[in-house]
This record gives structure tokens, sequence and C-alpha cells, in this order.
């Protein structure tokens, strides 16, 4: 790893004298720049796409894991019986992990938000709660509440936050939507950078021979493009990153936590991340130019 | 330091050069004649590994450039300055950026070596056209540049080929004044050339040896010259 830095370094600093043997090449270079620019944007987007469907995945998922309850309303008299029954056929229900009746206490603090710290719950028709913790692959709600109406007349099955599964299924899908969207860019980057690195080559090729004529080395050579491809990118990505940041920024801000589109974004730290992205992009350019240019040198009589 | 053994050469028909042989020794000075078209140029070309022969062996400093990777062949060329009979120049760069190349790619500080760069650009008379760009010179002084590029690595070996076709009676006698002395410091120098005048005179001052090329072979030249 510090090899690897000291030399991006020496790259970095490059050599004034070395960088003028290899002529400017005008058009490839706007066009490098340019695309690596476009590139940095459209991977900033797909990194907050990917951050926001996590984050987004990981509350919903928490929701889901909560559990869903079994109000059982029945009267005093049955209430003991109808528990049970409720609780036998949870019990006998695949997908259902297990089942627990809530305490008094515990009720307490369900229903605070809505009524109260001073809830006299003794006093109140309270029905009994029994919570459902599913397993992963969840259970079958409507056959569950059909033999819930069978045994327990009372009970109702309440899981209002199970609708949100298979929200968290596409979450996680976008999520990866957006992995492979970066991945893609980082794959379409170094193909675009070895094509324009070898037009450069082609276009030095009387260049290249002279050089070589007077005792140029191949990896000389191909650092000189190496390094101009580099800085391209590395320039270029920043501007497109710093834009993209920017664009995200200036994205307009949801006050719901539902609001899908809007709360597309980076949070705290995460900020950070996509000022990796033109180092990333400097480190592809880097190895595709390194890989066109000694192929193709190779090649080159 | 470059030995050809029973070397032949075709670029596609015909041998244009076959049985070649020779040895050039560190220190000698060669001149190599003959007709346009003969295979000088492609002569020094075998010497300095731009072609390689079709066959036969060609050894620089004791290796069989056969076996020599592309990097052996870049070090081996450095210790060998070359005048091309075209010159061949880096045109976006300056005269002096030119003459400095060999250094520049030999990855050496240009900048340390700014006095030897400015004695031998005025050694060469190029002074003055030291930052215009090579198309914008003259035939005679494309040449002098070319040959203080070929020795600004202070190369054991120079090859020069038709270095003065261009340049009147007295820069030609300066640049052969210039590959004397080197050759004085032990330097071995090849010089292709069709001017007899120069060869003659230059024979007066040093022992070198004469080769001639004809009907593709390798011969030394008689007392004539
Ligand atoms: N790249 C090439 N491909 C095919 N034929 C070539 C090539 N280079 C040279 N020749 C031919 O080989 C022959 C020898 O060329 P070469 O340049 O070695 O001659 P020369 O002795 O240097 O001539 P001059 O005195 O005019 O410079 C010529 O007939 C030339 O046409
Ligand atoms: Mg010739």
């Amino acid at each position: 790893m510090k090899a690897v830095l000291a030399s991006l370094m020496e790259l970095l600093r490059g050599d004034v004298q070395a960088d003028r043997v290899v002529p400017p090449t005008g058009f490839t270079a706007t066009l490098t720049t340019l695309t690596a620019g476009a590139m940095a944007f459209l991977a900033v987007f797909a990194l907050a796409l990917s951050f926001a469907t996590g984050r987004l995945a990981e509350r919903w998922s928490s929701e889901l894991a909560r559990s869903s309850t079994v109000r059982i309303s029945a009267p005093e008299a049955e209430l003991e019986a109808q528990t049970r029954a409720a609780q036998e056929v949870l019990r006998l229900t695949p997908g259902v992990a297990r089942s627990r009746i809530l305490g008094e206490e515990e009720q307490r603090l369900l229903l605070e938000p809505w009524f109260g710290p001073d809830l006299p719950i003794d006093a109140l028709p309270i029905p009994r709660l029994i919570e459902v913790v599913e397993e992963d692959d969840g259970y079958d709600a409507e056959g569950l509440r059909l033999r819930l109406a069978a045994e327990a007349p009372g009970a109702v099955l309440d899981d209002h936050t199970r609708w949100r599964r298979p929200l968290v299924e596409a979450a996680n899908r976008l999520r990866v939507l957006g992995w492979t969207a970066i991945t893609l860019i980082a794959l379409s980057t170094a193909a675009m950078i070895t094509l324009a690195a070898r037009a450069a080559l082609a276009a030095n090729a009387q260049v290249i021979r002279v050089t070589r004529l007077v005792g140029a080395r191949d990896i000389y050579i191909a650092r000189a493009f190496v390094r101009r491809f580099t800085l391209r990118t590395l320039a270029g990505g920043a501007v497109g990153t710093l834009l993209g940041m920017g664009a995200v920024a200036l994205l307009p801000r949801a006050a719901e936590e539902g609001a899908f589109l809007t709360g597309l974004g980076f949070v705290g730290l995460h900020w950070l991340w996509p000022l990796l992205i033109p180092l990333f992009g400097a480190m592809v350019a880097f190895w595709a130019t390194r890989g066109a240019a000694l192929s193709a040198l190779k090649a080159l009589k | 330091m470059i030995e050809l053994d029973n070397v032949a050469y075709s670029y596609g028909g015909d041998d244009l050069l076959s049985d070649i042989s020779l040895r050039i020794q560190p220190g000698s000075f060669h001149f190599l004649t003959g007709p346009s078209g003969s295979g000088k140029s492609t002569f020094l070309k075998l010497c300095y590994m731009d072609l390689s022969p079709s066959s036969g062996l060609v050894q620089v400093f004791g290796q069989d450039v056969r076996g020599l990777a592309r990097d052996q062949v870049a070090l081996a060329r450095r210790r060998i300055g070359v005048v091309h009979q075209d010159c061949r120049f880096l045109d976006h760069l300056s005269v002096a950026e030119n003459i400095a190349l060999p250094l520049t790619v030999a990855g050496r500080d240009v900048e340390a070596e700014k006095d030897n760069l400015k004695a031998l650009i005025d050694w060469v008379g190029l002074r003055d056209q030291q930052q215009q760009c090579p198309p914008e010179l003259s035939g005679g002084e494309r040449q002098r540049a070319a040959l203080a590029r070929a020795v600004i690595m202070g190369p054991d070996v120079i090859l020069a080929d038709e270095p003065t076709g261009n340049v009147d009676w007295e820069m030609s006698q300066r640049l052969m004044s210039l590959l004397i002395e080197l050759n004085k410091m032990g330097k071995s120098v090849m010089l292709a050339t069709h001017d007899l005048n120069l060869i003659r005179t230059t024979k007066n001052q040093i022992s070198a040896r004469v080769l001639r090329i004809a009907n593709r072979k390798l011969q030394l030249a008689g007392a004539d010259l």
C-alpha cells in the first residue's frame, strides 16, 4: 500500500521535462476530462441512491422486526380462554417465531404517546395484546386471520407494518442497482480511457519511435501517458463530483421519512464518501492507461 | 563493442546485405561508403538494433541482440549515439530540448547538465537557433543538432549516417573535429558518407579504416582512399 502511494505521489509530482516529450493532445484531453466529469456526476447520484435506499431499507426492516400484534377484545369471562386459543393458533402457524403476552407496563408504554402517562389502565377496557415475532420469511397473514377468527373470535391480527415488506425488498434491490450503476460507471470510465489512451498512443507513434531510438524504456513512455490521463480524470472527476454533490445538496428536503424520492442524499459523514469518487476514478484511469499503453507499446515495433 | 558475424539482411525480397562480418573495437574509427541504395543506412540500423538480421549474429556490448528484451535494447541504445540520415526530431520540442532528449528519457537531470548542453550547442553553432523548433532549421543545422544529440550522453559508440551531407566544407571540418576529439577520448566512431574528400582529410589526422559496401558485401577499401 505504501509503495502504491509512493508511486502515485511520484506520478503526481511529475516531471516537467518528461511531460513535454509527449505533445499535448488537445481534443482527447478535453474529451477525457469532460467524460470523467460526467461519469463522476453520475456516480455521485448512484452513490446517493445506494445510501438513501440503504437507510430506507434499514429503517423499514427495523420497524418490521418490531413484529405485529394480535389484539384480543372479549368479555372478561372469555378473555383468558381466547388468549390461550390465539396463542395456540400462533404456536402452530408456520413463520411465527414466537409470541408473548404483553405485560401491563409494556401496554402502558405503548399507549402513552396517545393517552399520556397517567392512563388508568385497570379501569379501562384495554384489550389484551400478544406480540407476534415472525421469522424471516414471514407468515401467511390471511390464513392466520381466518384461523384466529375460527378459534378466537375476539382476536384481531394487526400487522400494520407488514405491508412494508415488499418495500424493503424494493429498497434493497434499488441499493443493489445503485452499486451496479457505480460498477458500470467505473467500467465505462475504464473503457473510455482505454480508448482515449489508445488513440493518443496511435497519434504519437512517431514520437514513441524517436524516444525509443534515443533510449526510452516502455515504462517511461507509458508513464507520460498514464500521468496525463490520470491527472485529467482526477480533475474532471473532482469537478463532476463537486457539481454532483451540489446538485444532491440542493434537492428539496422531505419532512416525511417515507418520501422516498426526496430522501435521496447523504447524511452526516456519508458526505465524505463521494469525495472518494475522483480518487477512485484516477485509480481506474491509472490502471486503464497503464494497461493500454504497455500493451500498445509491446505491439508497436 | 558491436560485432556482426555472417549477417544477412533483406527487406523482404533478395538479400540487400549478406555475409557481413565486422567487429567495432573500442576506440576505432570507421568510414562506411558505397553507392546510394547499397545499404549503408541499413547496416547502421542493424548496429543500433532498429533492424534485426535475417540471419547471422549481431552482438552489442557482448549480448546477442536476439535475446535482448526491449528494456535492455533501450539501455544499450543509451551507450550508442546515432545521427540518423533523416535526423528524427520531435518537432514540438525546441532544438535544445531535442538535443537533451536522451538525457530526459534516461531520467537524468537536464538542469544539472546545463553547462554541458550549452557548450555542446555552442560547439555545433546552434546558439541562436536553440529555442526554435526543428522544422524551422536548415538541413545543415538539423544535422548539427542531430550530431549534438548523438553525443550528449557521452556514448561509447557513435554511428553517424551522412552527418555532413548538407553542411559546407568548413562546418563539416568542424563537425569532424568533434568526432575526432571524441575518438581520441576512446569512443568508437562509424561514419557513413559519400564524401571522399572528407575521408581523405580525416585520414590524415587519425588512423581510420574505410569500409565499402559493394555487391551486398562489406569490403575494406583500398589504398586509393
Ligand atoms: N523500410 C524499407 N523497406 C523496404 N526497402 C527499403 C527500406 N529501407 C530501405 N530500403 C531499400 O534498401 C536499399 C538500401 O537502403 P539504404 O537506406 O540502406 O541505402 P543507403 O546506402 O543508405 O543509401 P543512401 O546513400 O542513399 O543513403 C534501398 O534500395 C532502399 O530502397
Ligand atoms: Mg543512407
